[in-house]
């Protein structure tokens, strides 16, 4: 994309904090958070329900401004242009791939439609081929298929291929194996890993699923708002 | 656009539905349309053929039904015919009346008493103008009664018997009855009741003391510098625009707003039904939208691509519905007043479009208050 990507830091947050709500519903997801990661590293994020993962990854999206508190994206400081939503959406579509829960695809266009989409978007080259993205996660066989025809894990494949069309610096995982069973949950997330490996892509994930974690090259926990370091329960 | 069309290809129930409602509010307003310009022509096709700028009618006429309820007399006539700007002005005789042809058909006619090579004289299509007394220029379509030329009509009541000896230039009627172009002299003798069983005589109009008309046509080269309120105040007359003495056909008035109502609602209901369509379907794609919205797809891009969408249902099946439509209209009985004509046609089609996507624009404006966040966590 662009000489950004050659940066050793794709994700800085420095002392980010967030509050949402009003009077006694207010709540603070990210408290004083501080977190860096590096190209090609694959960083899990645990914790429980309500603990501020998903703030975490709508904030390194750029899809929420925090309250204080510094939000780099290789080489864009995202309080920047935390104003402008139009500046928001073009940094996002170049630079931070989603992956979401259950891949989120759209359900009118096939799988090779839903990379096409977002090249278009991205004003790519009307004679993009989705077909080498679909062959890295293994769907290029069922490039014509729908989503309604696909399993829940070829969903996620196509959602992880479709994620990596602009050859995003970051990649942003949301619950990817939420609704898949243990087999494919490692699956995709060995997958993730590859990509990570072999794109030099940054990748967050945010998951309750501690079976995947192995995968990861760091695993962090978040806690009240606050991230530290995971910390497996032994038994 | 690419997502559009996927889209539509995808929900082809739920767009054919929509589409299907679009089609048929499309047809019903061309076959009003169609209604309407037949309505009209009915009504005053006779009118409008007229080479006239103006009639003048009797101060103080009712304004519904005027032709046949207003009097004008020779003084007045002498007024208007010397006022400035006015090239010619000539009486006009107007009544309804029942007649019987000779094969015993009960016939209805609009009669139009004039002066005989006058600017009102009726152009025809077969046979000739008026010359005697006794001679009658029908409307075209009241060959469908069986009149040809030279049929002979009887007057009901007074077995007045006229001649016909032209046929207008399309269709000629007053009132949704065909007219019968006839000699002022002939029309004073039937309106005043003086007229005799048989053919009208030079001796019955020369021993009648009758000399009123019902309006005066007025003829002006210049129609925008005719000062109308000025001959009205010397005259003692009311007179209209051509367009405007429309109005003065029987039922006129009521038909065309009644119509124009329907039609009226009809664009309405257009614009509200695909309106609750595109919000129900923006709805539906809520969360496919945010999905958009975070991978980076801006607002407006989703807004034109959705407008799209609602353009090219409107189009195409706006297009269905008016083909529909002219193909009906095309077979309706023939005692139907139904007239199919491109500009009403065409201008109803666009405004169901455009109000349409009007609707639709409303509905979809939603799309720009989309959160991309919600694509995010357990928010489904």
């Amino acid at each position: 994309m662009s000489s950004a990507h050659n940066l050793e830091t794709v994700l800085r947050f420095e002392n980010v904090t967030l509050e949402l709500g009003d009077g006694d519903s207010r709540v603070r997801p990210l408290d004083s958070v501080s977190l860096e990661i590096a190209r090609s590293e694959f960083v899990g994020v645990v914790g429980p329900s309500g603990a501020g993962k998903s703030t975490l990854l709508a904030v390194a999206g750029a899809l929420q401004s925090p309250d204080s508190g510094s939000v780099r994206v290789l080489d864009q400081e995202l309080t920047e242009i935390a104003g402008s939503q139009g500046k928001m959406a073009k940094f996002r579509l170049r630079n931070i791939g989603f992956v979401f829960q259950s891949g989120n695809l759209i359900p009118a266009l096939n799988a090779a439609d839903q990379l096409r989409l977002v090249n278009r978007l991205a004003g790519g080259s009307s004679a993009f081929d989705p077909m080498p993205f679909l062959e890295a996660v293994g769907m290029a066989h069922k490039a014509k298929n729908l989503p309604r025809q696909l399993s829940g894990g070829e969903r996620q494949r196509v959602g992880i291929a479709r994620a990596l069309v602009t050859s995003p610096g970051l990649l942003l995982v949301d619950e990817p194996t939420a609704a898949l069973d243990r087999a494919r949950s490692q699956q995709v997330v060995a997958l993730l890993a590859e990509q990570s490996r072999t794109q030099g892509v940054a990748i967050m994930m945010v998951t309750h699923d501690h079976e995947v974690l192995g995968h990861c090259d760091r695993v962090l926990e978040m806690v009240d708002g606050r991230l530290g370091a995971f910390q497996p329960a032994t038994t | 656009m690419f997502l559009a069309i996927r889209e539509l290809r995808f929900a082809r129930g739920r767009f054919g539905l929509m589409g299907a409602v679009v089609s048929l509010v499309a047809l019903l307003i061309v076959l009003l349309s169609g209604l309407s310009s037949g309505l009209v022509n009915d009504g005053v096709s006779g009118l409008k053929s007229m080479p006239v700028t103006a009639f003048a009618f009797d101060a103080g006429t009712k304004t519904d039904n005027a032709f046949s309820r207003s009097v004008v007399e020779e003084s007045q006539l002498e007024i208007w015919q010397a006022f400035p700007g006015v090239e010619a002005a000539s009486p006009v005789g107007a009544g309804m009346t029942n007649a019987t042809t000779e094969d015993g058909v009960q016939i209805d006619l609009s009669l139009f008493g004039i002066v005989p090579d006058s600017f009102m004289s009726p152009n025809v299509s077969e046979g000739s103008t008026i010359s005697g007394l006794g001679g009658i220029v029908v409307s075209e379509t009241a060959k469908s009664d069986g009149l040809e030329l030279g049929s002979i009509i009887t007057l009901d009541r007074l077995d007045t018997q006229l001649e016909v000896v032209g046929f207008t230039e399309g269709q000629a009627t007053f009132g949704h009855v065909d007219m019968a172009y006839l000699n002022i002299d002939t029309w004073r003798l039937i309106a005043s009741g003086a007229a005799q069983p048989g053919v009208p005589t030079q001796d019955q109009v020369d021993a009648l003391d009758f000399d009123v008309a019902s309006v005066i046509a007025i003829q002006a080269s210049d129609a925008e510098g005719l000062d109308l309120a000025a001959g009205d105040l010397q005259a003692t007359t009311t007179a209209v625009p051509l367009k405007e003495s429309f109005n003065s056909s029987p039922g006129y008035e009521a038909e065309t707003l009644t119509l124009s109502m329907i039609q009226m609602f009809l664009y309405a209901i257009s614009a509200l039904v695909v309106g609750a369509f595109f919000t129900v379907w923006t709805i539906q794609r809520q969360h496919e939208l945010a999905v958009l919205r975070a991978v980076g797809a801006s607002a407006r891009y989703l807004l034109r691509d959705s407008l799209t969408q609602a353009a090219i249902l409107l189009v195409s099946f706006t297009a269905i519905g008016v083909a529909a439509g002219v193909g009906l209209g095309s077979i309706m009985p023939d005692g139907m007043p139904f007239a199919l004509e491109p500009t009403p046609v065409l201008t109803a089609s666009l405004i169901t479009i455009a109000l349409g996507l009007i609707g639709a624009a409303i509905a979809v404006l939603r799309i720009s208050r989309i959160e991309p966040i919600s694509a995010l966590g357990g928010q489904r």
